[in-house]
């Protein structure tokens, strides 16, 4: 053969071995581009990281609040297989009280790419995480116990519906079903209940539009935004009373570009129970795989 | 917290950004993404966010029967490596399915589809 069609084929075949993994960075299903969602976990492995994620919660219902500033890392080990690790600092105020500071519990957790069906922008993800006990401080409310968390994370977008239903197309919803089990029944005479957890995030993809439906003359960086509903729940299934059931509802938008995306959100409380008055959140979130496409946003198997 | 996090977010704004490549979105397209034009085009051209990897980047076009209509000469023009072509041969009155697959050059795949309409608007 000649050298330079060696080359080219010996090019042809590094560029073909990188396609498998690229193909599931991201969050992509066929021509469907997914964000990071805030609140909701993502239906994909990844290698993105927040840095960092800053939320002032409502008012609980002793008129305490909760000021978060979290770091979550996600990577992936190999195309199907990541883990993920976060923590934060939390700053609490009660009134009438001083105000206490302290690491969170740190949180990991181990995801599998269940499926990913690009003809019909569907995804789906297992994934076990893992609150960790006596890893933060308990005067913000970190737990002496270690949480596990099985859960099932999905993705639908709404490309695939009949070219007709224009701007219905854009939609997409992303979701999480999964449990919390608790290795230890009580802290200090107080049930640690078993809860059921599930999450949905409602999305409008402006990109979908501009690149997959109608140009309808967005440009950057209108072209790129994705407003968007989250609402995340938990309802305790054992050793709590009934009607316990707490959450928040997140209107927001996620500017999305190529290294990294923005994203801002209300917190609402969904009940008396989970608080009253209006929180917010921001994220600076990075995509890992596109920054450093050729060292570490490559699967851990890929490095050599 | 805040000294880390400026820096950072503005490395990749101003100074990592130009010396990385990333995933390629369709910026946009001539006949553009859904659009209805009165005569048929010669040539379907798309844009896109980043450079192009040639060997692994293709675009058909197909009639609503799903018939190819394209020339099978999908080329990235010399000088406009983010640029995607393909001829057409002569349409009639319809819709048309423009399918994209593209690997930019540091091996991200994407892809898409949109229809345009010839013999209206």
């Amino acid at each position: 053969m000649n050298p330079n069609r060696l080359g080219a084929a010996a090019a042809a075949a590094v560029v073909l071995l990188s396609m498998n993994s690229a193909a599931l960075a991201h969050g992509f299903a066929g021509e469907r581009f997914f964000p990071a969602t805030i609140l909701t976990d993502d239906p994909f492995v990844a290698d993105e990281i927040s840095l960092p994620q800053v939320s002032l919660q409502p008012p609980a219902r002793d008129a305490s609040q909760l000021t978060n500033i979290e770091i979550d890392l996600s990577k992936r080990i190999t195309p199907n297989l990541g883990f993920i690790i976060g923590d934060e600092w939390q700053r609490l105020r009660s009134p009438g009280f001083t105000s206490v500071g302290g690491l969170g519990p740190l949180r990991t957790g181990a995801q599998y790419q269940l499926f990913i069906d690009g003809p019909h922008q569907a995804l789906g993800l297992l994934g076990l995480n893992v609150t960790w006990g006596h890893t933060g401080r308990a005067a913000v409310g970190a737990p002496d116990f270690t949480t596990l968390s099985p859960t099932f994370d999905f993705g639908k977008g709404f490309g695939d519906i009949p070219r007709s239903l224009t701007f219905l197309r854009p939609f997409a919803v992303t979701g999480n079903l999964g449990f919390d089990f608790p290795t230890q029944a009580t802290t200090a005479g107080v049930p640690n209940p078993n809860n059921f957890n599930y999450g949905f995030a409602f999305e409008y993809s402006f990109p979908y539009i501009q690149c997959c439906v109608k140009d309808i003359g967005l440009r950057p960086p209108f072209s790129q935004l994705i407003p968007l509903v989250e609402v995340a729940f938990t309802t305790p299934v054992s050793r709590a009373p009934a009607n316990q059931t707490t959450g928040t509802i997140q209107p927001g938008i996620i500017w999305a570009g190529q290294y990294f995306q923005i994203g801002a959100e209300a917190i609402i409380p969904a009940n008396r129970g989970t608080g009253h008055g209006y929180g917010g959140v921001i994220q600076l979130h990075f995509y890992l795989d596109d920054i450093f496409p050729r060292s570490i946003g490559r699967p851990i198997s890929e490095w050599w | 917290m805040q000294k880390i996090i400026l820096p950072l977010a503005a490395a990749v704004a101003v100074g990592v950004a130009p010396a990385v490549r990333a995933h390629a979105f369709l910026d946009h397209a001539s006949p553009a993404v859904g659009s209805s034009v009165p005569t048929a085009p010669a040539v379907v051209t798309l844009w896109f966010t980043q450079d192009l990897e040639p060997a692994f980047s293709s675009v058909t076009v197909t009639n609503e029967a799903g018939q190819r209509v394209d020339l099978g000469n999908a080329q990235i023009p010399q000088g406009s490596p983010a640029e995607l072509q393909i001829g057409l041969k002569p349409l009639r009155r319809g819709t048309y399915l423009v399918s994209w697959h593209v690997v930019s050059v540091d091996t991200h795949p994407t892809e898409g589809t949109f229809t345009f309409e010839v013999g209206s608007g």
